[in-house]
């Protein structure tokens, strides 16, 4: 049972029917899932939610796709954890981390691509297609596999060998495109009016999308039952993002938990910023960029919700703020270090963006913050590699243990 | 005769080119401005252009060397990275 009940273009209002087209043919808007949230308010409560799965699939009735066809890989449901040590370092009383790194393959992509492949499925296609050099590639192959669908993985041509291999070990057909990244763009928008196939950021984009909204689900759920009081997201499209606002106030509607005082705030790279930049200069028209960061999974030059994230912040008094490589390399440590995650670069670009707004003044001390870490470590490692402590060599026996430890322990105490 | 739906950006060194009217006259090509919005940091543009499939990809060639980005009107960047 689904409880949609349409498209709507997020610009003119006008409603499609539930099919795979993600623009509007009035004023090219971008096309949203509505539901009836009455009827869903009806079919759920917190006692049917808690009693549910441990997966984002406890929230199904607010998911667009019959669950009949889902993909389950265990996605969702991820840990909320209090940071005591991160946020007495920072300098706030209750920070939490969303611990999105231990999805089945280790980041938030996940989600998005479980209600993709779901919706894919309902629509009766029989290939899931992306373009994509990482997480999301990952994810489209990883859940394909497990469904026994056709999987297609445009990449560029330059990726690096060692960027393929989490999404080759499914084994879709990967295609290297000869070309730019903006050729890749070009060829993928082609291909997704000529061939059937679920290609899930354009032709079901609308669905897929609505998959990061269970993040806000969880998040409002874990804090018990209601929404904290300011959370700063990685933004690359931005859709993430405005999905997690949506989120919020989606839960309030139905009546779990009451209306949303959410502050919405952005984390960016410096090397791609056009969403913060935009916010800075106090314009919703951003200018896209050629990125140029570490943030990989953030390199988002042009991105399609820029708009609507820029939006958002001014509706929750919310910001947006960036990050150099070298603070987003130590972000990542910081957190490894306080609280014992591994985050790709982009939780770096999260906390410390987060020490920034913390420093400025934007994030109180006393608000109660949720920060969203969407990828794990070991998919950037390279970026920390040389930026670690070296180990200890010792010949084997104790006494030169002891002697060489001493030493160490002398320089890091400054004793 | 095909239609194509575009998104044009342009930075400020070219919010002062003509440059729609110039696609309509240099190439046998309709443009039909959907959504626009200029101010001092940049504009952009959602166009419908009409004609054949070629002219049109030969249009949109000159304004990208004129430096224009041109999108699809919706997705903005596909690959994820």
């Amino acid at each position: 049972m689904s409880y949609e009940r349409a498209l709507r273009c997020r610009e003119c209002g006008r409603e499609y029917s539930l099919t795979p087209i993600f623009s509007c043919e009035f004023c090219f808007g971008p096309l949203e899932v509505d539901y009836d949230y009455d009827a869903i308010a009806r079919a759920t409560s917190r006692e049917h939610i808690a009693a549910g799965p441990k997966t984002l699939w406890r929230y199904a009735e607010l998911l667009p796709c019959d669950p009949a066809y889902k993909v389950d890989l265990g996605t969702g449901f991820t840990p909320l954890i209090r940071a005591e040590r991160l946020g007495a370092r920072l300098g706030l009383e209750r920070l939490w981390l969303k611990n999105d790194t231990v999805n089945p393959t280790w980041s938030f992509k996940d989600r998005v691509v479980a209600v993709a492949i779901a919706r894919a499925r309902q629509f009766g296609f029989e290939a899931l297609a992306c373009a994509s050099t990482g997480n999301l590639a990952n994810a489209v192959a990883a859940h394909a596999a497990h469904a026994g669908m056709q999987a297609y993985v445009f990449i560029p041509q330059d990726l690096e060998q060692g960027k393929v291999v989490g999404s080759a070990i499914y084994r879709p057909t990967l295609v290297m495109v000869e070309g730019s990244y903006d050729d890749v763009n070009r060829l993928c928008t082609e291909l997704s009016g000529s061939r059937q196939w679920a290609f899930v950021n354009i032709n079901v984009r609308p669905y897929y999308a609505e998959g990061s909204r269970t993040l806000a689900f969880e998040v409002a759920e874990q804090l018990g039952w209601r929404a904290p009081d300011h959370v700063v997201v990685p933004m690359a499209s931005g859709s993430l993002y405005t999905k997690i606002w949506k989120g919020f106030k989606e839960f309030a509607r139905i009546g779990l938990i009451e209306e949303p005082h959410t502050r919405m705030s952005g984390a960016q790279a410096s090397g791609c910023s056009p969403i913060t930049t935009a916010y800075a200069a106090g314009t919703f028209n951003f200018v896209p960029q050629k990125p140029n960061t570490i943030a990989r999974s953030l390199a988002i030059g042009n991105p399609a919700d820029g708009y609507y994230a820029l939006k958002t912040m001014q509706e929750t008094n919310g910001g947006a703020e960036m990050a150099s490589d070298d603070e987003i390399i130590e972000g990542v440590k910081l957190l490894a270090e306080t609280e014992g995650i591994f985050a790709e670069t982009a939780g770096g670009v999260t906390i410390a963006c987060l020490k920034r707004m913390v420093k400025s003044g934007h994030i109180r001390r006393d608000e109660e913050t949720v920060a969203f870490i969407t990828g794990a470590g070991l998919k950037t490692v390279e970026a920390v590699v040389d930026r670690l402590e070296a180990p200890l060599r010792v010949p084997a026996n104790a006494r030169a243990f002891e002697a060489t430890l001493a030493a160490r322990l002398a320089v890091t105490t400054g004793a | 005769m095909v239609s194509k739906r575009v998104r044009m950006t342009f930075e400020p060194g070219l919010i002062l080119e003509p440059v729609i009217y110039q696609l309509g006259h240099k190439f046998q090509i309709v443009t039909n401005i959907r959504m626009a919005d200029v101010d001092e940091h940049v504009g952009w543009v959602v166009l419908e252009l009409e004609g054949e499939r070629d002219e049109i990809e030969r249009a949109l060639a000159w304004a990208r060397e004129l430096g224009v980005r041109v999108d699809d009107p919706t997705l903005g960047d596909i690959v994820d990275r």
